[in-house]
């Protein structure tokens, strides 16, 4: 179980770049509060930018009109790279907490909580080269973890589940290393 | 209930046209709106209807296309971007005089920021200059519910009617309920009427006059009248927004707890504004704040510039993307609200955007830069104006000037009495959409120059759409395959080789000896053959190469400066370059590239060090 609570309302920033995925977790993300019964608007970046350049998204979670979030706006972030985060950090509200791709954990500030777990190393070893975004999203959402989230790893399985072939499986096996080492992160913070 | 899926705005408005019986949908690709045609496929398939879906040549003939569909009568829609409206622009002037028989929706999407586009242009705009009503939906939602309404304001007034979604509705995701198909009226009833399709400036007159009656007409219909948002609250003052201007002002007015002192009106179709409208805010307003991208194109028509606030009274920016930041500074400007609001945060910096590991251009550029130096290398409109970062990008300007561009620079040089090498390069999508007249023209001038035609088989910045050469077109469904090779000889070029990229040495002598055909005799073509590593439609994909740095690596970096390549990295502390394994593509071509040879084609047995 996470400890953080379960919410209806919030704005999700998911950072990276081009080739990382950032758009597959943002659609999963939205798959899943659509499956809970929420309403979703999300943004995305396509064209040029793809092309190794910063891919930045916007979720927001439960009766939004606009796609974007605002500066200061943000509960969470998912920084699938390191210079993401201090890239968009300006997103994350008061308060806002952010994961993070990233072999040390970088400094908290401004009333932010950094959490952050080496990806990159965990994907080379495991074979797993493209999962580093599901990796990072197994962290986010592990056992113990105490910031509120819209929703829980048991519903994000759920709709890898409906998936076929080797990429469901490779996925699923990310979410699965992330939420491990999630886990053990959390106990180690306490 | 009908059953909720996620989309982004293209596939809600791919869905829109396939419930609503499109039956001919026709497109150029182009971010933001390259989703929309390959979502028609997705959804026609699975609801089983017959519909005609082609990638066209060029937005042009992809308008001409559809426009005819519905002159028989059919539903149809033509979807490009903003700038593909440009290259349209000719038959959607006098489509707008000749007007339409089944419902026809041409598809601009504008995209403010600029985030993938040479200009910020409001293809509102274009309507008023063609004359045409324009829909500007503030979500994929309502994007998708704007089909249904621009379908029948067509038929109801035998009109093409602009949807224009921007960036922020194109590729935002909603949830969006999939609603019941209705197959199309497959009737093709070509009436003959020469006055009418074929009208000759004598019956174009009167075209016109009936258009601006239709005008008028249009801007007293009701399903397409503004919306007030928050009816009974009275005040002075009033905020008028569209598109995704609106949904970022509907957020924040409720979030400022204004919604209850503020009257604040959508607009959906912005051009014509609706009459009674106008008269409405005129009459009783004393001041009227217009939130809308990216021109101001309401603002003009309300045309008191005493009450109005917006873009052309300066008060909002009339460049850039109306970021919900600046929007809710205006909101609280105007609303005479205190304390400070955040303002847009510019994420320059970061990283550049750049070819992808294995990228068959960046092996093209090197070469270009190794066969001529000092040479002019105009680019063109794709993945391959990366090569900017390579030095091997002077110019690039809309698409398919690369090649008149050439032409310019020799004439120019020639005029001068200077010689200079010129390469240009250009996309094979991007040559048949806009380069085939001007390599016409440089043969008919002997305009001297190399073009590299980047021919990776694919349209690859918008997605991987095929091309006219591949023989497959929308959803993989057999064409007929244009050469692309016997195409160029057909323009009258006396060189025209081919080579891959990838074999950089054998590919640098190839642009050699094809300076040298340039500089005594005329154009000549080099077609640099090489597949996207990002196409999965690929199926004879190119050998891997794994190859590893040696320690005969001084740090020179020279492979990092001029190859450029992402899996190539300095490390500071070995003070050596690496490769990154989790990104290198294994193409091997780096391995040309060290001045030292210190990159070197390892086996599988090594392993990977």
């Amino acid at each position: 179980m996470r400890s953080g609570e379960l919410v209806e309302r919030q704005q999700v920033i998911i950072s990276g770049v081009g080739g990382q995925g950032v758009l597959f977790v943002t659609r999963l993300l939205a798959e899943v509060a659509i499956r809970s019964g929420l309403e979703v608007m999300s943004s995305e970046t396509h064209g040029m930018a793809q092309r190794g350049g910063i891919v930045v998204s916007h979720l927001k979670v439960g009766g939004f009109a606009g796609p974007l979030v605002r500066a200061g706006r943000a509960d969470v972030m998912l920084a699938l790279k390191e210079e993401n985060l201090s890239l968009h950090r300006h997103f994350l509200r008061d308060g806002g907490w952010a994961a993070v791709n990233a072999p040390s954990p970088p400094a908290n500030g401004n009333g932010i909580c950094v959490h952050a777990l080496d990806a990159d190393r965990l994907a080379k070893e495991s074979g797993l080269l493209r999962g580093v975004n599901l990796i990072v999203l197994g962290f986010l959402l592990a056992e113990g973890s105490p910031f509120p989230f819209f929703c829980g790893p048991g519903q994000v399985r759920s709709v890898l589940e409906s998936g076929t072939g080797k990429t469901a499986a490779d996925s699923l096996r990310a979410l699965e290393l992330g939420l491990i080492h999630g886990k053990q992160h959390n106990e180690e913070i306490g | 209930m009908s059953e909720k899926t996620l989309m982004i705005g293209n596939e809600a408005i791919a869905r829109g046209l396939v419930e609503n019986g499109c039956a001919v949908a026709t497109s150029y690709p182009g971010t933001p709106a390259s989703e929309i045609l390959s979502s028609v496929v997705s959804w026609q398939r699975r609801a089983g209807i017959p519909m005609h879906i082609e990638w066209g040549i060029n937005e042009k003939v992809s308008l001409e296309i559809a426009y005819t569909a519905s002159i028989c009568g059919l539903r149809s829609a033509v979807a490009m971007k903003q700038v593909g409206l440009n290259v349209a622009s000719d038959p959607f002037m006098s489509a707008a005089y000749q007007g339409v028989k089944g419902g026809f929706l041409v598809i601009s999407a504008d995209d403010p920021g600029p985030h993938s586009s040479q200009t910020e242009q409001d293809s509102r705009m274009t309507a008023m200059l063609a004359k045409v009503p324009v829909l500007d939906p503030d979500s994929p939602r309502q994007a998708k519910e704007m089909v249904a309404l621009g379908f029948e304001l067509s038929e109801r007034f035998e009109v093409p009617v602009l949807l224009r979604p921007t960036t922020r509705v194109c590729h935002a995701g909603q949830d969006v309920s999939l609603d019941e198909v209705s197959p199309g009226n497959l009737g093709v009833d070509f009436s003959k009427d020469p006055s009418r399709w074929a009208s000759t400036p004598k019956f174009r007159l009167g075209q016109h006059r009936r258009l601006v009656e239709k005008l008028e007409e249009i801007a007293d219909y009701a399903p397409t009248a503004p919306r007030r948002v928050n009816p009974g609250v009275a005040a002075r003052r009033a905020v008028v927004a569209s598109g995704v201007a609106a949904a970022h002002s509907r957020e924040i007015l409720e979030e400022a707890g204004l919604l209850d002192s503020l009257p604040f009106y959508q607009v959906l179709q912005p051009f014509p504004l609706h009459r009674s409208f106008r008269d409405h805010l005129l009459a009783d307003y004393d001041q009227i704040l217009i939130l809308e991208e990216t021109s101001g194109v309401i603002e003009m028509q309300l045309a008191d510039r005493n009450r109005t606030l917006g873009k052309l009274t300066g008060f909002v920016p009339e460049a850039g993307e109306l970021l919900p930041e600046t929007v809710e500074r205006l909101i609280r400007e105007f609303a005479g609200l205190a304390g400070e609001t955040p303002s847009p945060v510019e994420t320059s910096g970061g990283r550049r955007p750049t070819l992808c590991p294995g990228c068959p251009h960046r092996a093209s550029f090197y070469a270009i830069r190794k066969a001529a130096p000092r040479g002019i290398y105009p680019s063109d409109i794709g993945c391959y104006t990366l090569g900017l970062n390579l030095g091997a990008v002077d110019t690039v300007l809309c698409m398919g000037a690369a090649v008149s561009q050439a032409a310019g620079f020799y004439q120019a040089h020639k005029l001068a009495g200077k010689e200079t090498d010129i390469i240009a390069t250009i996309g094979d999508s991007t040559f048949f959409h806009a380069g085939i007249p001007p390599l016409i023209d440089a043969v008919a001038q002997n305009a001297r120059f190399v073009l590299v035609i980047l021919d990776n088989s694919t349209t690859a910045m918008t997605g991987n759409q095929p091309t006219p050469a591949l023989g497959v077109g929308a959803g993989d469904t057999p064409t007929t395959a244009v050469d692309l090779a016997a195409l160029v000889t057909a323009c009258g070029v006396g060189f025209r080789r081919t080579g891959d990229p990838a074999d950089l040495p054998a590919f640098i002598d190839l642009l050699r000896e094809a300076l040298a055909f340039s500089r005594s005799t005329g154009p000549a073509v080099v077609i640099a053959r090489h597949p996207c590593l990002l196409d999965r439609r690929q199926k004879n994909p190119p050998p891997r190469q794994k190859v590893t740095v040696t320690a005969e690596c001084n740090g020179c970096r020279a492979c990092v400066t001029t190859f450029e390549c992402p899996a190539l990295a300095y490390d500071g502390e070995t003070g050596r370059v690496s490769i990154d394994r989790l990104i290198c593509a294994d193409c091997g071509v780096c391995v040309h590239v060290c001045p030292r040879n210190a990159i070197s084609e390892i086996t599988e047995e090594e392993g990977t060090p």
